[in-house]
């Protein structure tokens, strides 16, 4: 993609999201971060769990009030947005797709009615007619059949309910989609299938992913550009092969390394590297820096040209 | 590694499950054995088997399991025949087990110490000063910190990795001759894995403990096993050395599995996938239960389940590509490249052969 004349559709700057402020028990669950998401891309935020990740993806579809920062979709500032027909107008171009299929559905709607949800507020179907058909192409969309629709959650196989929860967040015709953990309750053998439908969908649809994951080769396979997160930082933003191929921060590349390959004779020889967090210590101030074009690390002024020379060790062109 | 002795054996296991809905054949004809020393892998998707399989190892199975046939030799002894207190005195002494879940599997309630500490008592009669010595021992073995000071800590105090530690030196501290791991590091962050895996490894070399290693992420698998057992739908399909089962697949099964998870090195539009659901097992289809997934499915594989075919003394897999009647059929691309590669290390090992037999024949006068 040619990130240069791309559109951006979310831009995030200096989100935070505190829980318990002002208490002892203070959790800086989001600190002070910044990326922006391009029309048509898939960006995959990664970090092990409490990088604070999930909160990041709950703060942007605004489940949480921010504590501060700026969240702007397709220009629109949604951080305090009071106008009631805006507000309902980004709930429907964002929607969300959660992790647990077997949490995420109530067990006492039947599938139509768990689809058309968001239809029937929306006031998107005319008649009665009009919104069983659209169930119905909605789930032939995902891979199922018109006779799913009668049913209730429990008659399904997670990868099958996973179908059913793609469905809900397309029935209002979304731009954006959050795509939280999707797969990793689901089976080997099934992961595929539902990665493969996601992306199916997002070239049809022109949709738009942020595609949060702990699985790291799933989400290199997935993203366009990948943040890396730690401790509600973001350390690393840049496309995933950039990412993958030449990580500059130290903890990226202790995460890399930490990702155990189907092949044995790798793994007879992968060292995992170590990580010293000393450049994340908190002691000075970090920012996100392009060292090389499109390719950004937290880091502080004197820091720079460290990560510049790693870089051109890489054989990268540095960004002057 | 082969002319080591089978501590444990599993013959033509069958259990089933009674339920209300019917008789759930969850384990389906299953036979494999344990060398002292080794890591045997069982990989497989929820729902094939490999949980019950392990088991009934322990003697642990439900109340509405049913043992349908086959036996469990640990020693040539038939555990699925002994007595509540001869498997009092097999679990937790000869054969351990570390469960998935951290968090679930410690007693919140009493103190890590006497957690450890507990089986050495219960099973060798230790006293508790000296168990408790043992116990900090095991702790520092596994590499919790400061462990004079957190010896007394509840399992809420410690993070997920390291309760996975504790669990795991509870499971070692009798040194068990097997030591049964069902999925141990899915619950825990790729760092965290990373470091409990090393010390698997490394305690394995310590204490010489037979491992059964149950997981479905195949990249663990290469990391840590001697040989694989795949398992679909109850059964078998493809065992092997590490290399055999990575390298040189022969089962659709297994070419679907190491196909449809991406590698770092992964790019393309589609993924490669298993199309489908694995069968119900309250019935059973016909045939090769994989049939219906496979697109290299034959007629055959309706009608009739495949036996194991041989591919080497110690590489075997339930596909009826196998027979010497089967059309020849293109495997994957991903899986061809991995043939590739396993061709290349047979050379390689040929090669080295060679040269060993000429240097042994010029010696000899």
């Amino acid at each position: 993609m040619e990130l240069d004349n791309a559109k951006k559709v979310l831009e995030v700057s200096h989100l935070k999201q505190y829980f318990n402020m002002g208490k002892k028990d203070e959790v800086k669950a989001v600190d002070d971060i910044s990326f922006d998401i391009y029309e048509g891309e898939t960006f995959g935020l990664v970090g092990e769990s409490g990088s604070g990740k999930t909160t990041a993806g709950r703060a942007i579809i605004h489940l949480y009030q921010p504590t501060s920062g700026s969240i702007k979709f397709n220009g629109q500032e949604i951080v305090g947005l009071k106008d009631h027909k805006k507000m309902q107008q980004f709930r429907r171009d964002m929607q969300m797709i959660f992790q647990d299929p077997y949490a995420s559905l109530n067990p006492r709607m039947k599938v139509k009615d768990i689809v058309a949800e968001g239809i029937d507020i929306n006031h998107l179907a005319k008649n009665d007619d009009d919104r069983s058909k659209q169930v119905a192409d909605l789930l032939a969309t995902v891979g199922l059949n018109r006779d799913h629709a009668s049913r209730y959650p429990h008659e399904f196989s997670g990868g099958q309910r996973q179908r059913i929860g793609i469905a809900r967040a397309l029935a209002v015709q979304p731009k954006f989609i959050i795509a939280d953990e999707p797969i990793s309750a689901l089976d080997v053998s099934i992961q595929a299938q539902v990665v493969n439908l996601l992306k199916k969908l997002q070239r049809e649809r022109k949709l738009t992913y942020l595609f949060i994951a702990h699985d790291l080769s799933m989400v290199k396979y997935i993203s366009d550009r990948i943040g890396v997160l730690h401790y509600g930082r973001m350390l690393e933003v840049g496309t995933s092969d950039e990412v993958y191929n030449h990580p500059l921060h130290d903890y990226t590349r202790s995460l890399l390394s930490a990702v155990p390959v189907p092949d044995p004779e790798y793994e007879r020889t992968r060292t995992q590297i170590k990580y010293d967090p000393k450049y994340e210590d908190g002691s000075k101030k970090r920012e996100l820096v392009e060292i090389v074009p499109h390719h950004f690390v937290q880091c502080s002024q004197d820091e720079i040209p460290m990560y510049q020379e790693r870089a051109k060790e890489m054989g990268l062109s540095v960004r002057a | 590694m082969q002319s080591k002795e089978n501590i444990l054996e599993v013959n033509h296991l069958k259990i089933n499950f009674k339920t209300y809905a019917g008789t759930v054949k969850a384990i389906r004809d299953v036979s494999f054995n344990l060398k002292k020393g080794e890591t045997l892998a069982i990989v497989g998707e929820s729902g094939s088997g490999k949980t019950v399989t392990t088991r009934s190892i322990m003697g642990l199975l439900a109340n509405n399991a049913v043992v349908a046939g086959g036996n469990v030799l640990f020693h040539g002894q038939d555990v699925l025949k002994m007595s509540q207190r001869e498997l009092e005195n097999l679990r937790g002494a000869k054969i351990a087990q570390i469960f998935q879940d951290p968090m679930t599997s410690l007693d919140p309630t009493m103190r890590i110490g006497r957690q450890i500490a507990e089986p050495l008592m219960v099973h060798k009669g230790v006293k508790k000063a000296k168990a408790m010595a043992q116990a900090l021992e095991m702790m520092k073995l596994v590499g919790i910190t400061d462990a004079e000071n957190r010896i007394n800590d509840y399992p809420h105090q410690f993070s997920g990795g390291m309760r996975q530690r504790i669990v795991i030196a509870i499971a070692l501290i009798n040194y068990p001759e097997i030591l049964i791991a069902d999925e141990p590091t899915t619950a825990l962050d790729v760092t965290i894995q990373a470091q409990i895996l090393d010390l698997m490894r490394e305690l394995q070399d310590k204490i010489e403990t037979s491992i059964i290693f149950i997981t479905h992420d195949l990249g663990v698998v290469a990391g840590m096993a001697d040989r694989v057992a795949v398992m679909y739908a109850g059964k078998i399909v493809e065992f092997g050395t590490v290399d055999e089962i990575f390298y040189n697949p022969k089962h659709p099964y297994t070419w679907g599995l190491l196909s449809s998870m991406p590698t770092l090195d992964t790019n393309g539009d589609e993924l490669p996938s298993i199309p489908g659901t694995p069968p119900d097992l309250l019935d059973p289809p016909k045939g090769d239960a994989f049939a219906a997934r496979n697109s290299y499915a034959l007629k055959i594989d309706t009608e009739k389940e495949p036996p194991f075919f041989k591919v080497s003394d110690t590489h075997y897999a339930a596909t009826w590509l196998l027979h010497p009647d089967a059309p020849k059929v293109t495997p994957p691309e991903q899986i061809i490249e991995r043939q590739k590669k396993f061709a290349k290390m047979q050379q390689q090992l040929e090669d080295k052969k060679l040269h060993h037999k000429v240097e042994e024949t010029e010696e000899q006068p």
